[in-house]
C-alpha cells in the first residue's frame, strides 16, 4: 500500500497521481490545527511501502519528521521513480539529480507542477494524538494590499537594470495598465529597493502568470526558478546576450527606461 | 544565549548550469562560492539576537570561506567538519548532532529552510529530532523571550503563528531580514577568530548520488519585438492587454 498525504489542493492532487504509478493508493489527511511533529508520528505509524506527499511547504516539512522518525532516508521533489532509483530536482528546478534511494518506506515528496493530477478519491481522516510538539497557536490573516504575486495574471518585474528604488515607477505603472503585479529580482531585494515579498525566485516567489514581463532582469538560475511558471515571457534587456532571452518567448533588445514608459504610452493611446 | 548557525558552501550559479565531465558536480572554475541565501539570513538573525553566535559547516577546505565571511558580519567562532565530498541530508544531520553534543548546549540552533543547491529539506528537523529539541520551519519572523520563542510563517496570505520553548531548532527563509553587508574592519576582525577543524568521514550513503543531469528544452528562441506597437499587439494576443 502506498500512503499519500493530501491537503486539498492542486498538488495533492498530482502528489497522488504519482503515487498511484507505484501501487494502491490510501489517501490520508488530518484535522485541526497543523502540529507536523504529532501529524509525522501518525503517518510513521502505518505499515506502508512508501509515503508520499505533495512537495509543498507541508509535505516536505512532514516526510522530513518521518525520515527521523524512523531513521530512513526521505527524497524530496521527486520527478520519478524506477525501482529505487529517483529523479529529484535541484536549484529550484535548474538541474536534476539521479540517486539510489536505500530505504524502506520510501519516503517521496512530489515536485510541484511536474505530474498529471488524478482523482483524489475518497480521503482518510487519521488521528494524531502526539502532543507537545510546536503546532500552529493563531492564524493571522494579512490584509491583502493590491493583487498577490503568486496568483496574479500579469507579473512585470524589474532587475538591476531598474538601478533604484524611484526607478520602479515606470515599471508600477506598466503593472497598473495591465491590471498586474510587480515583481523584481534578488538583486533589488538584497539592495534594498524592493521587499522581499515582492521578489521572484528560487528563494521568493514562485509565479504562475499568464504573462512575465522582466525587464532589466539578466536572468541567473536562481531568479528563472521562479519565472518559469509563467505561459509567456517577455524580456527586455539591452545586453542581446543576456541568459533571460534563452527563457523568453518575446525579446525587446533596447533599454527598459525608454522602452517600459513607451508600452505604458501605447496602451493609453490604443484605449484611448 | 548561545546560538548555532549551520550553513552551506554553495557556488553562486549564473545563467547556465554547467556540469564536470563526469556528471557528479557542477562546473566551478568560473564561480565563486556564497551560502545558500536562507542562511545568510540566519546569520544575520543571530547575530540581531546577540549573545555568543557559532557558525558551522560541513564541506571543504575552502569553505573557511563562508565560515569566515560570516564571522566579517559578526559570528564569533566557527566549526568547520572537513571533507571533500558530498554528504546526504542524513549524514550531514548525523555529523551536525555529533559536533553539537561535544559542545556546550545552545539555546537555538539555527538553519536555513533549505539548500540553494541539494534542497534536502529536511537537515534542521533530523538535528532536532536527534537531540528531543522542538523545531518549526519556514520562518520569516522570529521573537525571542524569556525561555521561548514565538515565529511566524507565511502560509499564502495568512501567517501561522507558533511558540516553542528555548532550546529549540528554528529553519528560515529568505525574508526574515535584510543582512548586512561585511564591513571591512568586520572582515579584518573576522581573520583572527576562532575556527575549528574537524576531520569528517562520510558513511554509506542512503540517498546516493549517482548522477547529475541538465533538464532538456531550456533554450528557446525568441521572437524579437521593434517597438512599443509590436509589444501591445502581443499584450492583445496574450488577453492580458
Amino acid at each position: 500500500m502506498i500512503l499519500c498525504f493530501v491537503e486539498g489542493d492542486e498538488l495533492s492532487a498530482q502528489a497522488v497521481g504519482f503515487a498511484r504509478k507505484l501501487g494502491e493508493v490510501r489517501a490520508v489527511t488530518f484535522a485541526g490545527a497543523y502540529q507536523p511533529a504529532a501529524w509525522a508520528q501518525a503517518l510513521a505509524a502505518q505499515d506502508a511501502e512508501a509515503i508520499v506527499a505533495p512537495g509543498s511547504d507541508r509535505g516536505n516539512e512532514l516526510l522530513a519528521h518521518v525520515g527521523a522518525l524512523l531513521d530512513q532516508p526521505f527524497a524530496a521533489n521527486v520527478i520519478a521513480l524506477d525501482g529505487d532509483t529517483v529523479t529529484r530536482v535541484r536549484w529550484g528546478g535548474s538541474l536534476l539529480e539521479e540517486a539510489r534511494l536505500h530505504g524502506a518506506p520510501k519516503l517521496l515528496s512530489v515536485a510541484p507542477h511536474t505530474q498529471p493530477a488524478a482523482e483524489v478519491g475518497e480521503v482518510e481522516t487519521l488521528d494524531a494524538p502526539g502532543a507537545g510538539s510546536p503546532k500552529v497557536l493563531e492564524r493571522v490573516e494579512e490584509s491583502s494590499g493590491g493583487v498577490s504575486l503568486r496568483d496574479a495574471k500579469v507579473v512585470v518585474s524589474g532587475g538591476r537594470g531598474v538601478g533604484s528604488a524611484e526607478g520602479f515607477a515606470i515599471i508600477e505603472e506598466l503593472a497598473g495598465l495591465l491590471g498586474g503585479a510587480v515583481g523584481c529580482s534578488r538583486v533589488v531585494t538584497s539592495a534594498g529597493w524592493r521587499p522581499h515579498a515582492d521578489q521572484v525566485g528560487q528563494t521568493g516567489t514562485k509565479i504562475s502568470a499568464d504573462l512575465y514581463v522582466a525587464c532589466g532582469i539578466s536572468g541567473a538560475t536562481q531568479h528563472i526558478a521562479g519565472a518559469k511558471g509563467a505561459k509567456k515571457i517577455l524580456a527586455i534587456n539591452t545586453d542581446p546576450e543576456a541568459p533571460i532571452f534563452a527563457s523568453a518567448d518575446y525579446a525587446v533588445i533596447g533599454d527598459l527606461h525608454e522602452v517600459v514608459p513607451a508600452i505604458s504610452a501605447e496602451l493609453k493611446r490604443v484605449r484611448g | 544565549m548561545r546560538t548555532l548557525v549551520c550553513v552551506k558552501r554553495v557556488p553562486m550559479t549564473g545563467g547556465k548550469m554547467v556540469l564536470t565531465a563526469d556528471g557528479q558536480a557542477l562546473e566551478t572554475k568560473h564561480l565563486g562560492f556564497t551560502i545558500s541565501p536562507h542562511e545568510e539570513c540566519a546569520v544575520e538573525e543571530a547575530v540581531r539576537i546577540g549573545g555568543e553566535v557559532v557558525v558551522l559547516t560541513l564541506g571543504p577546505a575552502e569553505a573557511e570561506e563562508q565560515l569566515r565571511d560570516c564571522m566579517a558580519i559578526g559570528a564569533d567562532r566557527g566549526i568547520l567538519l572537513r571533507t571533500d565530498e558530498e554528504w546526504d541530508a542524513q549524514s550531514t544531520a548525523a555529523a551536525i548532532v555529533e559536533a553539537i553534543r561535544a559542545e556546550e548546549p545552545f539555546d537555538l540552533i539555527l538553519f536555513g529552510n533549505e539548500s540553494a543547491d541539494a534542497a534536502g529539506f529536511q537537515v534542521g528537523i533530523r538535528v532536532a529530532h536527534a537531540l528531543g529539541l522542538p523545531v518549526v520551519t519556514g520562518l520569516k519572523k522570529i521573537e525571542v523571550g524569556e525561555g521561548r520563542v514565538r515565529c511566524e510563517r507565511d502560509v499564502g496570505g495568512a501567517r501561522d503563528v507558533y511558540e516553542a520553548p528555548l532550546p529549540a531548532v528554528l529553519t528560515v527563509l529568505e525574508g526574515l531580514n535584510l543582512p548586512r553587508y561585511p564591513s571591512v574592519p568586520g572582515r579584518l576582525r573576522a581573520k583572527s577568530k576562532p575556527l575549528a577543524v574537524v576531520e569528517s568521514a562520510r558513511p554509506a550513503q542512503r540517498l546516493e548520488k549517482v548522477r547529475l543531469v541538465v533538464p532538456e528544452g531550456q533554450g528557446k528562441q525568441a521572437e524579437i519585438l521593434e517597438d512599443a506597437a509590436q509589444v501591445v499587439a502581443v499584450l492583445q494576443s496574450l488577453g492580458v492587454a
